[in-house]
């Protein structure tokens, strides 16, 4: 038997049943708590200290202390205000633009047709793919202006060609993010729907409920959770979104395509400003723990109300 | 009695109008997953073309298919498959053996407090890789842990460790409590309860949880971009290599592409109803 137990409980000797089980379950959890807090609470930590120093990696051994120097010049330069709005436009834009489209493919998917069940596992292939894989092929081989295939069929439908990273270039990069999380989107409305209970659509239908009424008062109250939880998820997703920018447009042109995350990397390991990155970086965590609470919240309700039920 | 042809032909009327519409709505329903597609297809088909092929304005729909492309991105693939493959693996181990154990504890002997450290944890996945990335640079440089797998299993697992406690723990919570209750009575451990019975009754969840972890460690970039440069590089920093190559090496780049994203596809496919458990975090079943 001994053999067989792990080496995560300290005391050798097997002691009274009940202190043993009050003792274990809490050295079963350490390991995985201490794991997390060494590599994301103490480098935040760290991150938060390093924001308050002049510290160029270039000159090493002179970092000033300088308070809310850092992020004085972070919120004082339009050019920074220029990053922090793209970050909401890339992050927004493609929130609304995949809760429309995957809505709309979530409720066209939740009808009884031949080939439901593939369309369906087909369709959540963009959400698979490597980011980095999506920017590369996105950008060489349908964004080109002149060999891309989005320029030919604009061509052969009779329009100019079309530069499209040049000309529009976040419009550009908000599509291609929107191909990556429609998927997303519609799988997590489409397992909504599917929760609704038949019978509710029924008797609202024997009451005489119009489509659009049966909509608003049986569906959307029923699908505002699985809505919630895309929002949320995405969000939090969207406003990190990196390897898409790094691979297809590199933040450019000019800071056209340039977020937050993209921001910190070119200021990091581009200009090796630590101070300024570190600014930033917590400015991001700010940013994105104010609506990480509220997820939280949402999910903890839930998880009470699965208890419940 | 009048009034039963005069409302049966309205019905009838009324049903092959559904009909129709049902069928606009099928064709729709393909159009637009036919859209969606078609960037991976082309991306497929690009991979068996000759570079001229790939390249060709207006595109070239009808070909011969060649191999090419594969035999010529292979060299260069696999040194990057293998660290790939060593990073995503390795971090899902590394996170099942911290996670596991916390997974079980939490489940089979709720606190009050479980119910907070399983929040905090889910927390931590919250945190921006950009709010650790400075912090974590330096001390992997000082560590010489910069461009090794070692460092890049270190933080895949800290990105995947919440999604295994949260997602082994809901599957450990739907194992009936009365096993363990009766295993309690015959005097187990919590080592035998472990062993014994959830890691054994929990075992479809481990699966759809290794693979889901497996997948987001196969696709992360940012880390691997930031923390690998060419001994531990992984597939997405060898892709990335591609994005300044100005449509010159396109039925390469294809080839390549289709095959770091081949397995993830089938993975993806394969644990698709267990992808809404993972991605929601229990919150949409």
């Amino acid at each position: 038997m001994t053999t067989a137990v792990r080496p995560t409980t300290t005391t050798a000797s097997p002691p009274a049943p009940k202190r043993g089980l009050r003792l274990t379950p809490a050295a079963l959890i350490w390991p995985a708590m201490l794991y997390l807090i060494l590599t994301t609470q103490v480098p935040f930590f760290m991150t938060v200290y390093y924001s308050f120093f002049n510290y160029n990696l270039v000159i090493p051994d002179n970092r000033p202390f300088i308070g809310f120097g850092n992020y004085a010049t972070l919120l004082t330069n339009p050019q920074n205000l220029q990053v922090v709005l793209n970050t909401v436009i890339l992050a927004g834009g493609t929130l609304i633009l995949t809760l429309f489209i995957g809505g709309a493919m979530a409720m066209l998917l939740n009808r009884n047709f031949p080939g439901r069940g593939l369309l369906r596992t087909l369709m959540i292939s963009s959400f698979l793919v490597m980011p980095i894989v999506t920017a590369v092929v996105w950008k060489n081989m349908l964004l080109n202006p002149v060999f891309g295939f989005f320029s030919w069929l604009v061509a052969s439908l009779g329009g100019q060609p079309v530069d499209w990273l040049a000309q529009y270039p976040m419009a550009s990069v908000i599509a291609m993010i929107t191909w990556e999380w429609t998927p997303f989107a519609m799988l997590i409305l489409l397992t909504g729907l599917q929760s609704l209970p038949d019978d509710q659509l029924e008797a609202a239908r024997l009451d005489g409920a119009s489509p659009m009424q049966e909509f608003r008062h049986i569906v959307m109250p029923h699908w505002t959770q699985a809505i919630q939880v895309v929002v949320l998820m995405e969000t939090i997703a969207l406003l990190q979104v990196y390897g898409e920018i790094y691979g297809s447009t590199s933040g450019g042109p000019g800071l056209a395509t340039t977020n937050l995350p993209y921001f910190i990397y070119q200021k990091a390991f581009a200009e090796y400003n630590i101070g300024l990155a570190s600014a930033a970086g917590v400015i991001t965590v700010i940013l994105t723990n104010i609506l990480a609470v509220y997820l939280l919240r949402m999910i903890n309700r839930t998880n009470q109300s699965n208890k419940g039920g | 009695m009048t009034t039963i042809p005069s409302t049966s032909a309205p019905v009838r009327r009324d049903k092959s109008r559904i009909r129709v519409r049902n069928t606009v709505l099928t064709i729709l329903t393909y159009l637009i997953a036919i859209a969606f597609l078609f960037p991976l297809v082309w991306m497929f088909l690009a991979a068996f073309k000759t570079e001229a092929e790939a390249f060709a304005s207006p595109p070239v729909f009808a070909f011969t298919p060649i191999l090419e492309n594969f035999k010529n991105a292979l060299p260069s693939y696999f040194p990057a498959l293998k660290n790939s493959l060593v990073a995503a693996v390795g971090s899902t181990l590394l996170a099942f053996a911290l996670g596991l154990p916390a997974a079980f504890a939490l489940a089979v002997y709720p606190t009050r407090r479980a119910q907070g450290t399983l929040t905090w944890m889910l927390s931590t996945k919250m945190m921006p890789a950009v709010g650790v990335i400075v912090p974590l640079f330096l001390l992997f440089r000082n560590l010489h842990l910069l461009d090794t797998l070692p460092g890049l299993i270190l933080m895949y697992t800290t990105m995947n460790l919440p999604l295994v406690v949260w997602m082994m723990h809901s599957y450990m919570t739907e194992i009936p409590f009365a096993i363990y209750e009766a295993a309690k009575v015959d005097g187990a451990s919590v080592a035998q309860e472990f062993f014994g019975i959830a890691l054994p009754l929990s075992t479809p969840g481990m699966a759809a949880t290794a693979l889901l972890a497996v997948i987001f460690a196969w696709n992360e970039v940012f880390f691997a971009v930031n923390l690998t440069s060419s001994d531990a590089a992984p597939l997405s920093v060898f892709i990335s290599s591609f994005k300044t190559s100005m449509g010159l090496f396109w039925a390469q780049m294809s080839a390549a592409a289709a095959l770091t994203v081949l397995p993830v596809l089938i993975f993806g496919w394969v644990a698709q109803r267990q992808l809404v458990r993972g991605l929601s975090f229990g919150a949409v079943k």
